[in-house]
């Protein structure tokens, strides 16, 4: 049945503060020779103009779900503007969703989660933040929003570089890394970014959620992000190692739990579900790889604030080693109860 | 579709399948609507199909893209697209273009009075166009998400976050707003003009009795109500996004306060388009698997029209008489069936 088959259109929401260079970026993605076309919503109007793809202005409403969680919301616009689109399934390869640069990214990733018909034939890839490096640092201490688009990203393009100095560039680097060392991270200068490290990510898809180390850069100039932790040894990076200096973020952070001992499904599915239930607010992301007391299966689990979606992926391979591995991005988390509650967990 | 063969499922059934006129659409289908006995299959985009009682279509382009949104009064269609452009067809085939938004915005949501005038939603925006061709425009709080004239008076209902807005646009007076929390989305008056209900984002109905502005909840759907029809006098409201056709009473001068739904048709697939007859207590209902069953309100007995298998039924309507039925699943393969 076609309702089952047709392939779910990927979309990539792009935030960034004001600026850092969000138009810069799409305009190389729709200008790029690729052969693909996109179906792109924006908020502002005549800056970009190219024929072949489909401009949608938007207005960026965000309601609340009538389901009793405040942190619910959604976009109402991109409800109406998915359905619209739909009527013209075949026009377009891919969707971009531009916010403003003060929006939250959460309500437009809980769309594609929350809304049945969206859900059904649309996808959301990732969420990708243009960053400022000039002025990053400064936006982190005064812009609330800044620090949310990059506490939800699944990849930061650190745009600018040209423009500040190596210690300034690497201060602002491990700014990003005390917020968020989970999405993988680019320097650029005038977004000159390769298409594949932005679209197609497949960051919410569970399939993919192959490892959630975190992702360190090195502090040398002729990096270029060649996706080491993708091997899985992790012998590089430490903290202080070329020089790069350890922030935590007083606000926001991440969480990362890790455990080598079977987890009890029937009590960890609970406490999962309570903590983003009683937690959801503050918990911006969570994901996480799980070895459950005999289980044979991988369990993955992804989260946006309240929501979450899991499933087991696969069969443990023969020396894998079974471990269980959770993260958490979020303000002000209650790092102590969180642990408390996951060592619970454990099969003793 | 020719052959009758009783599916496993449904040994019993009466089936009038033989007697459809196949009607292949070549197009994606999201709506169908009588002009005349000419039946209007409207595409997603670009195109209107023409179909005579014969079956013999005649393609009609309307919009230069999607088109988002249609109303009709069984003499015009009028279209709202995303090219920023209202249209109008009528019987012939003859297209007009009614109005274009400055911005060339999407036009979200169009409705049709039955004295001639129209009106359009683009953003927040709603416009209405008289007869007389005099233009006069309201901006509600949110982005409009349906829009339905009243059946008495020249007085448009206007769909949004967080209630809708009852509007005179031939009065100085400020428009009245009915609160309810939630994003509205359809919007239809009780054909008696006492009641006005909204189909919401989340699974529920919400209704206002527009003497005293009470609420009636109407909730308990699985999925999103995305299709509201009248049974014949008004006495009741179908709706589709249950696997059954959910019936909520309004005979009464309390509609369905406090009452139950009935449940007819259930099947094993989401209904997903329902059309009440115009005159008799039946009403047609199409299902997310391909079926469409004829059911009598009274004692809920089908008569299979469409076999499932198929695409979701998009499109399901009846002319005005009563005696054509037309249907077409997302993917347009429709048929007309005489009764």
């Amino acid at each position: 049945m076609s309702e089952a088959t047709a392939p779910k259109i990927p979309v990539t929401v792009l935030t960034g503060y004001l600026g850092a260079g969000k138009t810069t970026l799409l305009n190389r993605i729709l200008s790029e020779n690729h052969g693909k076309k996109y179906a792109v919503i924006v908020n502002e109007f005549g800056e970009i103009g190219i024929d072949n793809d489909l401009i949608i202005g938007a207005d960026e409403e965000v309601f609340e779900m009538n389901n009793g969680c405040i942190c619910c919301t959604v976009r109402g616009d991109l409800v109406r503007i998915m359905e619209g689109l739909m009527k013209r399934k075949g026009k377009f390869d891919a969707i971009i969703v531009e916010t403003t640069g003060l929006a939250d990214p959460a309500p437009v990733a809980q769309t594609f989660f929350v809304d049945e018909d969206v859900q059904k034939n649309a996808r959301l890839d990732a969420v990708v933040t243009v960053a400022d490096a000039k002025w990053l640092s400064d936006r982190l201490k005064d812009a609330p929003e800044a620090k949310n688009q990059i506490a939800f990203a699944d990849v930061i393009v650190l745009n600018k570089t040209d423009l500040v100095t190596k210690p300034e560039l690497a201060e602002v680097e491990a700014r990003i890394r005390g917020i968020n060392p989970y999405a993988k991270l680019h320097r650029t200068e005038r977004c000159s970014v390769a298409l594949a490290d932005v679209l197609d990510r497949g960051a919410f898809d569970l399939d993919r959620i192959l490892d959630i180390e975190p992702d360190f850069l090195e502090a040398d100039d002729h990096d270029h992000d060649h996706d080491h932790h993708h091997h899985g040894h992790d012998h590089h990076h430490h903290h202080d190692h070329h020089g790069l200096k350890h922030y935590h973020d007083e606000e926001m952070q991440s969480l990362a739990l890790k455990t080598d001992k079977p987890l009890d499904p029937n009590v960890f599915m609970p406490w999962l579900q309570n903590l983003v239930q009683m937690e959801g607010q503050k918990i911006l992301r969570s994901k996480g790889i799980l070895a459950f007391h005999d289980d044979e299966d991988r369990y993955v689990f992804q989260g946006v604030h309240m929501m979450l979606e899991g499933n087991h992926q696969r069969k443990w391979k023969e020396g894998e080693p079974r471990e269980s591995r959770l993260v958490f991005i979020g303000r002000e988390l209650p790092e102590e109860a969180i642990r408390q509650g996951f060592e619970s967990c454990i099969v003793s | 579709m020719k052959e009758f063969t009783p599916a496993p499922d449904s040994p019993s059934i009466v089936s009038v399948t033989d007697r459809v006129k196949p009607v292949a659409l070549g197009m994606g289908v999201t709506s169908v609507h009588f002009l005349g006995d000419r039946a209007a299959f409207v595409g997603g985009e670009e195109n209107v199909a023409l179909v005579d009682a014969g079956g013999d279509v005649a393609k009609v382009a309307v919009h230069s893209g999607g088109i988002l949104s249609t109303a009709s009064d069984g003499k015009r269609l009028v279209m709202g697209g995303d090219d920023g452009k209202v249209t109008g067809l009528d019987a012939k085939g003859e297209v007009t273009l009614l109005a274009t938004d400055p911005k060339r915005r999407w036009i979200d949501a169009v409705a049709l009075h039955a004295d001639g005038a129209f009106a359009w939603s683009a953003g927040k925006t709603a416009v209405v166009k008289s007869c007389k061709n005099e233009e006069k425009s309201i901006e509600v709080p949110s982005t409009v998400g349906g829009l339905a004239f009243a059946p008495k008076g020249l007085r448009l209902a206007i769909a949004h976050y967080n209630g809708a807005t009852l509007w005179f646009p031939n009065m100085a007076a400020t428009a009245e707003f009915l609160p309810w929390a939630g994003s509205h989305l359809g919007v239809t008056f009780s054909p008696d003009n006492k009641f006005l209900v909204t189909a919401m984002h989340e699974p529920a109905l919400h209704g206002w009795r527009l003497a005293d502005n009470r609420h009636m909840r109407m909730t308990g759907y699985p999925g999103r109500v995305r299709s509201m029809s009248w049974s014949a006098g008004g006495k009741a409201l179908a709706t589709s996004g249950a696997d059954t056709v959910i019936l909520w009473p309004f005979a009464s001068k309390d509609g369905p306060m406090g009452k139950e739904p009935a449940m007819i048709a259930p099947l094993q697939a989401r209904v997903s388009v329902v059309a009440c007859h115009p005159k008799n207590d039946i009403l047609a209902a199409g299902y997310g698997d391909g079926t469409v069953l004829m059911v009598r309100l009274e004692d809920g007995a089908e008569i299979l029209v469409r076999r499932n298998g198929t695409p979701p039924v998009a499109a399901l309507a009846w002319n005005a008489k009563g005696t054509l039925l037309a249907f077409a699943d997302e993917n347009g393969d429709g048929g007309l069936l005489e009764l």
